[in-house]
């Protein structure tokens, strides 16, 4: 028993492990190709180029992991019960900014400012959400294509929307919504001593969405259908699930979660939603939630892998001069390859299940019958 | 008459048999549904004075807008109607933009055609890799192809185009235009007719006028394409062996068919088509190849294939209309997006008329009227609408489309199943 849950362990690693060692390579044969320095390349991304940057990069890293964990997250909710939301991009960048300009609007003491914040932000990312959700239900649209267009439309209505709070500025060539005050930041905490750059207070946050997560999916009754119903609509609808109801609350739970994706970067850094703030965080996520197999340690850990490669990628330009989009493309092959390792383990792990049943089988039967060979 | 027919055959047979037919309108109803929106439309130009509705520029537009949908929508048909879905279309699309830029650049149009076509189908058979041989979730794969392809492009960008004249790290240098064919005489008479700004007969001649000046090689190409995808994929064994992977491939190998071949050559297929809408974008539609220049219209190309029901025929009307609410956003933009506000306005007062005649259950009934007459109340509070809102023109159409229409559809029945050789049992 104890040996078989090893094998099971070891062969859980082995996929990631796989697909990281086939994108090195991978990439390496790209760089060469290209005829980009190979070895100065590896050496920029593992050291953070200059002498000293590090602890500075793993701050950042931690920071932006933060980010992409909670868009992963979002993903992850939809993906364990078979739902492609594409649409955290446009949720999140729509909920920040009614975040920022509800938290710009308002001055209340410090919880309750920040719970305003999230909570307008959760609401928003899950009502853009919903629409997808309740096209799916009611009209039997793929959310596929539905949240893929959603997220277009809430970038034009961002940025008219943009247009329109920030009117009343001064002439400005990067318009933005009026900064939250002091009250509804959240103050960030030395992650490292040797850094003087602070983590993001909105981690705890991030760690608390994931604790959430694990309970709410793997201890809940919710959870069992949700998952039932990603495995097995038929299943799921014959135990009496109301897959309708399911897949409206889990999109909605998902645009919920997205809705907090813009947050650690509003409430850490800028304070304030302008034209510069990050997009495409949404694509990453889907990225992340792949590589991290929809665990929340998975996910966690894939997280803080693409984010370290983004972080490292920065001086690559000055000091390999190599284009940083490099990191871009070995992330997509670790995508690719991730899931084509899972896939390979997975046979591997039948094969192999079915030779341990038939050598057990065999060992207790009497030894009259001849196996062939 | 023939609407009467299809409309009333609709309603009590919902669940018969003959549904699967219900969606599908023939020839002369297509031809009746399009002389109707054209009475609509110049119906509305002259209610509203916005020229640019149905003039043969914005017709011409449309058609330059419509073929890099109807291409990615074209790819997505071949590849899902042998049962892989395909949203790895806007990555495979992306590979052709920049494959036309390179080799376009360096030794002419011709050779970014090429070479734009090889990569995408590269990109398919990455994605016929993944899928097919490794049994990878096909949404997963084409998303991770999506992710792949725009981190490429600009990796690659960076070393091929920077420092050339005119190229730089998101764009390539100038690419010389295909050649373009315009039929000599008819175009000037048509144009005098257009001109007259009469009711219907000038609307008809912008029509005609659009689709004979200067229409690109490559256009014809995609018109060319779409014909022999119908004649190859109905009217051919091979197109009959390749439909039936999509729709039972254990039954298609109990028959003989080698369903992982027929696969592989429907999604490499795809991502060549892919490609050559994106070479239609660098070369036809701009003249470089531009980062980003794809816009989505990989996704806007597979709805369009949905909404035309996985037919050729559908399709080409799904990509038209894209293409046309593309183009009026491009051409005066706001003041023509805003009199598609009175279109939408008489369609859904026209289904609102024909629900309470059909006695038609009253929520539905409901809400196309509010919705009418909070569109009428817009269109009358207003004067134009804000450019950042005719930008989202085609996706709201994509929508409001899709989900109209999305459930008189039928999807190749073992579309996006896992398969496996030998596990049919």
């Amino acid at each position: 028993m104890r040996n078989r849950d090893w094998t099971r362990v070891a062969l859980g690693f082995a996929a990631p492990l796989l697909a990281i060692v086939f994108s090195v390579i991978v990439t390496s044969l790209i760089l060469v190709a290209a005829g980009d320095p190979v070895g100065t390349t590896w050496r920029t991304l593992a050291t953070g180029g200059l002498s000293g940057a590090l602890p500075r990069n793993l701050v950042n890293t931690v920071n932006l992991g933060t980010t992409y964990y909670l868009s992963a997250v979002a993903v992850a909710i939809g993906f364990r019960m078979n739902l492609f939301n594409i649409g955290v991009d446009g949720q999140y960048r729509l909920a920040v900014f009614a975040a920022a300009v509800v938290g710009g609007a308002v001055t209340l003491p410090r919880p309750l400012h920040v719970l305003l914040i999230v909570v307008v932000a959760m609401v928003v990312g899950g009502a853009w959400a919903a629409i997808a959700g309740l096209l799916k239900v009611g009209r039997g649209v793929s959310e596929v294509i539905s949240t893929i267009m959603l997220n277009a439309i809430a970038g034009g209505l961002v940025a008219y929307l943009l247009r329109r709070v920030a009117s009343g500025q001064q002439a400005s060539n990067n318009i933005a919504t009026p900064s939250i005050p002091e009250s509804g930041r959240v103050p960030g905490f030395t992650l490292l001593p040797s850094s003087p750059l602070l983590a993001y207070g909105f981690l705890f946050v991030a760690i608390l969405v994931g604790l959430g997560y694990w309970y709410l999916l793997g201890r809940t009754r919710f959870g069992f259908d949700l998952r039932a119903t990603g495995l097995s609509p038929s299943a799921a609808v014959a135990s009496g699930v109301n897959v309708r109801r399911m897949v409206l609350a889990a999109m909605v739970l998902s645009g919920a979660v997205a809705g907090l994706v813009g947050l650690p970067e509003l409430l850490g850094k800028t304070y304030t939603y302008d034209l510069s703030f990050p997009a495409g965080l949404g694509f990453t996520g889907i990225a992340i939630a792949l590589v991290g197999r929809n665990s929340p340690v998975g996910i966690a850990l894939a997280a803080l892998l693409f984010a370290y490669l983004d972080t490292a990628s920065n001086p690559l330009q000055i000091l390999a001069d190599v284009a940083p989009e490099i990191v871009k493309i070995m992330q997509g092959v670790i995508v690719l390859s991730v899931v084509i390792a899972y896939e390979l383990v997975r046979r591997y792990g039948v094969v192999h299940e079915q030779r341990r049943v038939a050598a057990q089988l065999s060992a207790t039967r009497p030894q009259t019958e001849e196996v062939p060979a | 008459m023939s609407t009467s027919v299809t409309a009333a055959a609709g309603a009590p047979t919902a669940s018969s048999p003959v549904r699967g037919r219900r969606g599908r309108l023939g020839p002369r109803e297509w031809v009746l549904a399009g002389v109707t929106a054209l009475f609509l439309l110049s119906f509305v130009r002259l209610l509203t004075g916005a020229q640019d509705i149905g003039s043969s520029g914005t017709l011409a537009a449309s058609i330059a807008l419509a073929v890099p949908i109807a291409m990615a929508g074209l790819g997505g048909l071949w590849s899902e109607r042998s049962g892989v879905v395909n949203i790895g279309l806007e990555g495979m699309m992306i590979f052709g933009t920049w494959g036309a830029g390179f080799a376009g650049y360096q030794w002419g149009p011709w050779a970014g055609l090429a070479c734009g076509v090889l990569f995408g189908a590269l990109g398919g058979l990455l994605h016929a890799v993944a899928t097919v041989t490794f049994n990878v979730d096909h949404i997963v794969s084409g998303v991770a192809i999506n992710l792949l392809a725009a981190g490429t492009v600009k990796y690659l960008s960076g070393l091929a185009f920077v420092g050339k004249p005119g190229g730089g790290k998101t764009q390539s240098p100038q690419i010389d235009d295909l050649p373009s064919v315009t039929v000599p005489g008819v175009s000037d008479a048509l144009l005098s007719l257009e001109r007259q700004r009469w009711f219907f007969v000038s609307d008809l001649a912008a029509v005609v006028r659009g689709l004979v000046t200067s229409v690109s090689v490559l256009t014809l190409l995609a018109v060319a394409l779409i014909v022999g995808t119908y004649f190859v994929l109905w009217r051919t064994a091979f197109g009959l062996r390749l439909r039936s992977c999509g729709e039972n491939p254990v039954a298609a190998e109990s028959l003989g068919v080698d369903v992982y071949r027929y696969k592989y050559i429907a999604v490499v297929v795809s991502g060549a088509l892919a490609g050559l809408g994106g070479v239609f974008l660098a070369e036809v539609a701009s003249s470089a190849y531009r980062d980003g220049q794809t816009g989505g219209r990989g996704f806007i190309g597979l709805a369009a294939m949905i909404f035309g029901n996985w037919r050729p025929g559908g399709l080409l009307i799904g990509s038209g209309l894209f293409g046309y609410t593309d183009a009026l956003q491009l051409r005066q933009g706001g003041q023509s997006v805003h009199a598609l506000l009175l279109v939408l306005v008489l369609i859904l007062a026209a289904i609102t008329v024909w629900r309470v005649v059909r006695r038609r259950p009253l929520v539905g009934t409901v809400i196309s009227a509010v919705v009418a007459v909070l569109l009428l109340g817009w269109y009358l509070a207003s004067d134009e609408i804000p450019g950042d809102f005719t930008g989202m023109t085609p996706y709201v159409a994509t929508l409001l489309v899709l989900s109209l229409s999305s459930q008189r559809l039928r999807m190749p029945a073992a579309d996006g199943l896992r398969y496996r050789r030998g596990e049919g049992g």
